[in-house]
């Protein structure tokens, strides 16, 4: 595949990462999820990765070799979803 | 901070029969869901189920939707919907917004009834007006009453592919192709019969190449695949469509469990990675239990079955339900009965696979 048609191909929407952003990622070292999340905010938008990650897993097992079941998923942190701060500092104890 | 016997996170078919099954065995049930109508994705199927009496073959999914909803109202389920789960604590608390409002409850048990999110693909324009998961265009025709487009093409010939196909038909819609990576239909022969009858062709062993468009989408290209699932160059064909209908498969909405601790495996059968649980559908985590697509991607009917015994098997565990070893033992028989046959043969495959992991600190 071309880096022209690896331009076409959008992996996390959210935040608007393409193929080849992700596979350049990969290229230069980071090869778990939670490296390319936080080198491209890929997974940390709207849908907080629910759309995105298993075509990252995906691709990161293609090129580092590594089986699927074996690559690391990011860490589930809370909030799961966007939520205003203002709600947080609201509540009650 | 409140609290409660047993809160339910997840309004879908487990998540209703699982607050059913503990309140009417004497618990006090809270259940929260996100979406302001109670069902999960039955609300936006209006075909009618197959399978046996005990889990309403012949009624709409709709339909049951609403009798589920009836029973947990009659149950005296505490219902709280368009309330979203944020987080899950490592002691037992678990954080929700209503109406931004943080609520924080500590239940005694908890089921995460939570289902599952649509898996994509990656091809290029990808991200064009008109690419939608099937769920998403059935919920856009059956929920909301909107015609999504004019002529669509469908990825994917299982169960979803294949009634989203049906349905965008009777929305008076044209279906180009039904594509399939696979080399066969994965979904009911009777669902396919139905797309065939249509003159709807459903292409195996082909898959997307490329979306095309400028403003939104206009016409897609497939290609045939080979044995090693990839394109063969020169077997492109151009279909025109505004609309193009992902249907490959679902995985689990497991994000709260990773936040417990639960022990989780990769289980690709069963959709990716799930938590490990007993027969019982208890967690690793004492006290959690896990009901429905969260647990393992398979039907509603199961998803109802799955989430009756997580809601017996929690009560029980509060010193309620006493007959539990005899209904817990019918209702395990009924799954069994359910995931028979060679339908079944996935989702057993997986769950063995499943068993097969060592428990969680058994060492």
């Amino acid at each position: 595949m071309t880096e022209e048609q690896e331009d076409q191909i959008i992996i996390c929407r959210c935040e608007d990462i393409t193929l080849r952003e992700i596979r350049d990622l990969i290229r230069r070292g980071y090869q778990t999820m939670d490296e390319i999340k936080r080198a491209s905010r890929a997974g940390m938008g709207q849908c907080q990765g629910r759309t995105c990650r298993s075509l990252i897993a995906q691709e990161i097992a293609q090129m580092t070799g590594q089986p699927l079941a074996e690559v690391r998923i990011p860490t589930f942190r809370p909030p799961i979803r966007p939520v205003k701060l203002g709600v947080l500092a609201e509540a009650e104890e | 901070m409140r609290q409660t016997n047993v809160l339910v996170i997840g309004g879908g078919p487990a998540g209703l029969s699982a607050a059913t099954a503990a309140a009417q065995c004497g618990a006090r049930v809270i259940l929260v869901d996100s979406s302001s109508r109670l069902g999960g994705q039955l609300i936006k199927q209006t075909h009618k189920f197959f399978g046996s009496r005990e889990q309403r073959a012949g009624t709409r999914g709709i339909e049951i939707a609403r009798l589920l909803q009836e029973e947990a109202e009659a149950a005296r389920v505490e219902i709280l919907p368009e309330t979203a789960a944020l987080g899950l604590y490592s002691d037992g608390v678990v954080t929700l917004e209503k109406n931004e409002r943080l609520i924080k409850l500590k239940p005694e048990r908890l089921v995460v009834a939570t289902g599952a999110s649509e898996k994509t693909l990656a091809f290029a324009n990808n991200d064009l007006p008109g690419i939608y998961g099937a769920g998403a265009v059935q919920t856009l025709m059956n929920v909301h009453g909107v015609r999504p487009g004019q002529r669509a093409v469908m990825v994917g010939a299982g169960n979803i592919g294949l009634i989203v196909s049906y349905q965008l038909c009777q929305a008076g819609v044209e279906v180009a192709a039904v594509v399939e990576a696979a080399p066969s239909i994965g979904g009911y022969a009777v669902h396919a019969s139905k797309i065939r009858r249509l003159g709807i062709p459903i292409l195996t062993s082909y898959s997307i190449k490329a979306a095309h468009g400028g403003e939104t989408l206009e016409g897609v290209t497939v290609w045939q695949l080979n044995e090693k699932w990839q394109g063969i160059p020169g077997t492109e064909q151009v279909l025109a469509a505004d609309i193009l209908c992902l249907a490959v498969g679902l995985t689990p909405l497991t994000e709260l469990l990773w936040q417990a601790g639960c022990q989780m495996e990769y289980i690709p059968e069963l959709g990716g990675h799930v938590p490990w649980y007993d027969e019982n559908q208890q967690t690793s985590v004492p006290g959690i239990y896990v009901a429905g697509d969260a647990a393992a991607v398979e039907e509603a009917s199961s998803a109802m079955v799955t989430g009756k015994l997580a809601g017996l098997a929690s009560a029980h565990s509060l010193g309620l339900c006493p007959d539990f070893p005899v209904l817990g033992e019918k209702v395990r028989q009924e799954l069994t009965q359910l995931r028979a046959g060679p339908t079944g043969e996935k989702i057993r495959k997986g769950l063995g696979k499943l068993r097969a992991r060592s428990r969680p600190g058994a060492m």
